[in-house]
């Protein structure tokens, strides 16, 4: 059964029994199971990996959800895949998100996983890049879809940089085309380590720590769905979440997981690198407040992020945060 | 419980322990020799074979790194020229569509290794009115397939597009899986091309030409060397190309290997691949399961890196196998060599060993025992006469020893008996008259041996007169003690019936003259003192003079005619000499053995140093004068034996 089938049922006439649904506790209902897809965002890797734990330990079947999660990369852009409905949820970093609700695309985010930058810039010390101001004049390869919050840094420090757009790969930094690139700490980062670049020979500027944390990987449903179907919403991010700390907490049986989707969808990669993917994306999630629970998203890190999307015209207006940020996380069903 | 430091001093008493036999110890230093010799050679051996081993592989896998590299660039030159070559014609010519195709269609048809070909050109560049334009002709089932898309993709993004644009020059992309998602990995070589325009050398485009890895991995996969050993090819950032572990192909690097098993030399050797490189180097486990020797090599034209892996036992399984077979030869000679020497040694020894047993028998004291037979001429042999003979002769003396033993016990037996008997005949009694206050008298004779030549008398010879003598035998011993008793006997007998002391000398001389054979002679003093008086008449036969102390004043030799000593001359002319003592005065008399007493540096006490030892002796008496003499004697003596028997006799005249 997928997202479309549940929706067309929900639709023709058994919308009353729906908002039954929402109202009964839970027991009435864990009977049958409900279907959900998730899209990721990228390819299967430990950036998901709390997905797939929870799918694979059975959490989301727990929660009373027939989850699919859909292959993701390149073919499958989420926010195009969520708008057409065709995945109930989905991940996206917050800048993206907000400048697609901004532009009209009705997502609601129902959990912050990431709560720190995991985006960086990577630079050679041989090029002579050690302080922010080394960077003026230099060559800097970056994701034309993911460079606010560099632009941001570039406005902050005043740095003029010859910016080269960078696309899936971080090879033109490591033949040399480029003094310093943009790179995920938990993923292109470990990839150049990997590549044979030792890490005392690079500088890297992480941007929470010049005040532009620019949290990512958010949990992203249509307001239609959370507002239609907040029960399967409350489930979802609960699973996950309890996906996401069992992987904390077993990192190589969380590893071992992720491996099995990577290979299916030919990824190429190693153990190593999902397992430092996975612990770099522990650093990034853990909340840093202990009274915040996790998967929340702090009012203060959403205007940061609204604010610099909109001061560098990629926004028009910033959404509402309450319009925008529904928590699904302490709602019982 | 304490146990023992191990010094090295312990261990070698360990092994060779005092009491271990000479079969041990010439066992054990012969074979710890011969193993350190052993040791030596083989582990020389070993080494150099591990050498010439290592060298022969290192030659080995040099050659065959060196020849797969060849071949690799070969084909990747053979490839780099079409797409230079249509470079050129880009730079210089303008082309329609349909001759781009022609010439891409040519290129695959001339190069066989060649999967597919593009011209990517920048936005509008080929036509105006096109954003994309990016022709592109593959091999798809054994045909030719074109495309001339208008709208390809966004290509501007892309490795094979990006890279060579933005380092200005041709480049060989980073190994991937084709894009029909099959296992066919494909790289790319890229070349920039450029437009003059008004002089100036614009970006136009790149043309690229596809290479299928198949081939590659073929060549690699197919190299064999010894048991198990391997080839394996990486990509510039170490990703592996070609490897016998297909899991690994494009999903491990180098660096995740090393990472993994956080082996840093691994990871050091990558960066030395990467970066151009070329080595002979050992490798741990982590790497290949086992410790192995890897050669590489670089495939300079696409930043790649040729290794090739030996595992370690294999290379040197040979030398392993004679170490082995080294060890079971030498382990049964030194069994060998063990046996012979302590069979040897035994043999050696047994003569010893019972020669050693019987001389122990000896040494208890048992002569009669018979040593073992001669049995050879060697020196164990000579050692069995040598020891026989010293038997006989211990023996023989022994049996000498046990009578001179038992004559000189009886001898000294008697001595004893002399001794006793002479010091009986000396007035021992002190006081000797107590019921005399006008005089006290003190005497005292310590032989030189048992019985001495030394004598003294004084008895009184009435209620007024005191007799006293004091003489010196010569020679000592035996003989000088009888003389002494026969002068004694006769002197005391005379003196009975005569007061002249000259008479009694004069007397006592005829009588010890007469069949004096021996030639013995004394000297004597003597004296009598008439206490009531203190007239004191002396008559003196070579005798040494006696002192005089007065109550008042120094201690002074008595005046004294020499005379000669009695038993030599017949009738000798004595004179009686006279003296009055003043109340207080004190004689003595004494013999050579005190002036002629030396210490360790044979000086002698001399009469000076009796004198002078007597100043500081004002009023003792006659007792404590002698015992102060003896001792003063005995301190300037020290340890030295005494030579000469010592006698000194001290007369206090107190009259009361």
């Amino acid at each position: 059964m997928t997202g479309p089938d549940i929706r067309r049922r929900c639709i023709t006439g058994i919308g009353v029994f729906l908002l039954f649904i929402m109202l009964t506790p839970c027991t009435v209902y864990c009977e049958e199971l409900q279907a959900a897809t998730f899209l990721p965002q990228w390819v299967p890797q430990s950036q998901f990996a709390g997905y797939y734990v929870a799918l694979s330990k059975g959490f989301y079947q727990k929660q009373g959800i027939a989850l699919t999660i859909l292959s993701g990369g390149p073919d499958s852009p989420p926010a195009d895949m969520l708008s057409d409905r065709k995945t109930d949820f989905t991940t996206l970093f917050l800048s993206t998100a907000v400048q697609l609700r901004a532009g009209g695309v009705p997502l609601v985010n129902i959990a912050q996983i990431g709560q720190k930058s995991g985006f960086i810039l990577v630079a050679r010390k041989s090029s002579g890049i050690f302080s922010p101001q080394d960077l003026n004049g230099k060559r800097i390869s970056l994701w034309p879809a993911f460079q606010t919050q560099a632009l941001a840094f570039f406005k902050k420090y005043r740095i003029h940089a010859i910016v080269i757009p960078q696309f899936y790969s971080i090879n033109l930094f490591l033949e040399g085309g480029v003094d310093a690139a943009c790179a995920m700490w938990y993923n292109e980062y470990h990839t150049i380590l990997n590549s044979g670049i030792n890490a005392d020979e690079l500088t890297t500027f992480f941007f929470d720590r010049y005040g532009l944390n620019f949290p990512e990987d958010g949990i992203y449903c249509l307001k239609e769905t959370l507002e239609k179907r907040k029960d399967i919403c409350n489930a979802f991010v609960r699973a996950s979440l309890e996906g996401w700390q069992y992987a904390f907490d077993h990192p190589e049986e969380a590893v071992d997981i992720v491996m099995t989707y990577a290979r299916q969808a030919h990824t190429g990669t190693n153990r190593v690198h999902q397992l430092w993917m996975l612990n770099r994306i522990r650093d990034i999630s853990l909340s840093r407040h202990e009274d915040v629970p996790m998967g929340a998203l702090s009012a203060h890190d959403y205007q940061t992020v609204a604010g610099e999307l909109k001061s560098n015209g990629m926004i028009d207006e910033i959404p509402s945060f309450h319009t925008f940020y529904t928590p699904c996380l302490g709602v019982s069903r | 419980m304490k146990f023992p430091r191990f010094t090295h001093f312990t261990l070698l008493a360990w092994v060779f322990p005092a009491k271990r036999g000479l079969a041990f110890k010439i066992a054990s230093c012969t074979l710890l020799g011969t193993a350190c010799i052993f040791f030596a050679v083989f582990f020389y051996n070993y080494t150099i074979s591990h050498k010439v081993v290592l060298k022969s592989v290192r030659d080995n896998t040099r050659y065959l790194t060196h020849a797969t590299v060849n071949k690799i660039e070969t084909t990747l030159m053979g490839v780099e020229k079409a797409p230079l070559l249509l470079r050129e014609s880009l730079q210089t010519q303008t082309h329609s569509r349909e001759a781009l195709i022609l010439w891409m269609e040519n290129i695959l048809n001339t190069n066989p290794e060649i999967f597919g070909t593009i011209i990517a050109f920048e936005p509008f560049h080929f036509d105006p009115d096109s954003f994309y334009y990016a022709p592109y002709v593959c091999r798809s089932n054994g045909r030719l397939q074109t495309s001339d898309a208008q709208r390809a993709f966004n290509y501007f993004y892309t490795d094979w597009y990006l890279i060579p644009k933005e380092l200005k020059k041709p480049v060989w992309t980073e190994p991937y899986f084709d894009a029909g998602g099959g296992d066919i990995l494909m790289t790319t070589f890229s070349v920039p091309f450029y437009q003059m325009v008004y002089g100036k050398k614009i970006f136009d485009g790149v043309v690229t030409a596809d290479l299928s890895l198949e081939w590659l991995q073929h060549i690699v996969s197919s190299i064999n060397i010894y048991h198990s050993g391997y080839a394996f090819l990486i990509s510039q950032s170490g990703v592996f190309i070609s490897h016998p572990d297909k899991d690994w192909i494009m999903n491990e690097s180098i660096f995740s290997i090393a990472e993994a098993s956080g082996d840093m030399n691994l990871r050091h050797i990558g960066r030395n691949m990467i970066h151009g490189g070329q080595g002979f180097v050992p490798v741990a486990s982590s790497f290949t399961g086992k410790a192995s020797w890897l050669y590489y090599a670089p495939v300079k034209s696409a930043g790649w890196s040729v290794g090739v892996v030996v595992p370690d036992n294999e290379l040197f399984s040979d030398i392993r196998h004679l170490t082995i077979q080294l060890m079971l030869i030498g382990a049964s000679g030194f069994l060998l060599l063990f046996l012979m020497i302590v069979f040897i040694s035994k043999r050696m020894t047994k003569p010893i060993s019972a020669l050693a047993d019987v001389t122990g028998e000896i040494a208890r004291g048992n002569l009669d025992i018979c040593l073992p037979d001669r049995q050879s001429d060697d020196e164990v042999g000579e050692l069995t006469v040598s020891f026989e003979n010293m038997r006989v002769a211990l023996k023989e003396y022994i049996t000498d020893l046990k009578e001179t033993t038992a004559a000189k016990e009886r001898i000294e037996s008697e001595l004893k008996i002399a001794h006793t008997i002479q010091m009986s005949f000396l007035p021992k009694r002190f006081p000797p008259f107590p019921e005399k206050q006008e005089f006290d008298i003190y005497a005292a004779l310590i032989p030189a041996k048992e019985v001495g030549g030394d004598l003294y008398d004084f008895f009184l010879i009435d209620d007024e007169h005191l007799f006293f003598s004091i003489g010196d035998v010569s020679g000592k011993g035996v003989p000088a003690a009888l003389f002494m008793a026969v002068t004694k006997t006769l002197m005391k007998g005379i003196a009975g019936d005569h007061r002249s002391p000259s008479d009694i000398l004069a007397r006592t001389n005829r009588e010890l003259c007469i069949d004096n054979d021996a030639m013995m002679f004394c000297t004597v003093f003597c004296g009598v003192f008439n206490f009531v008086s203190g007239e004191l008449v002396y008559a003196n036969a070579g005798h040494n003079p006696p002192l005089i102390i007065p109550p008042e004043g120094e201690p002074q030799w008595l005046n004294v005619s020499p005379e000669v000593m009695l038993g030599v001359v017949d009738e000798p002319d004595y004179k009686t000499q006279r003296i009055l003592l003043e109340p207080g005065s004190r004689l003595i008399l004494y013999t050579d053995g005190i002036t002629e007493a030396m210490d360790a540096q044979k000086n002698l006490y001399s009469s000076d140093r009796l004198k002078k030892s007597l100043q500081a002796e004002k009023s003792t008496g006659a007792q404590e004068l002698v015992e102060h003499i003896i001792l003063s004697v005995r301190e300037f003596v020290g340890t030295e034996a005494q030579s000469d028997d010592i006698t000194v006799l001290a007369l206090h005249y107190r009259h009361v």
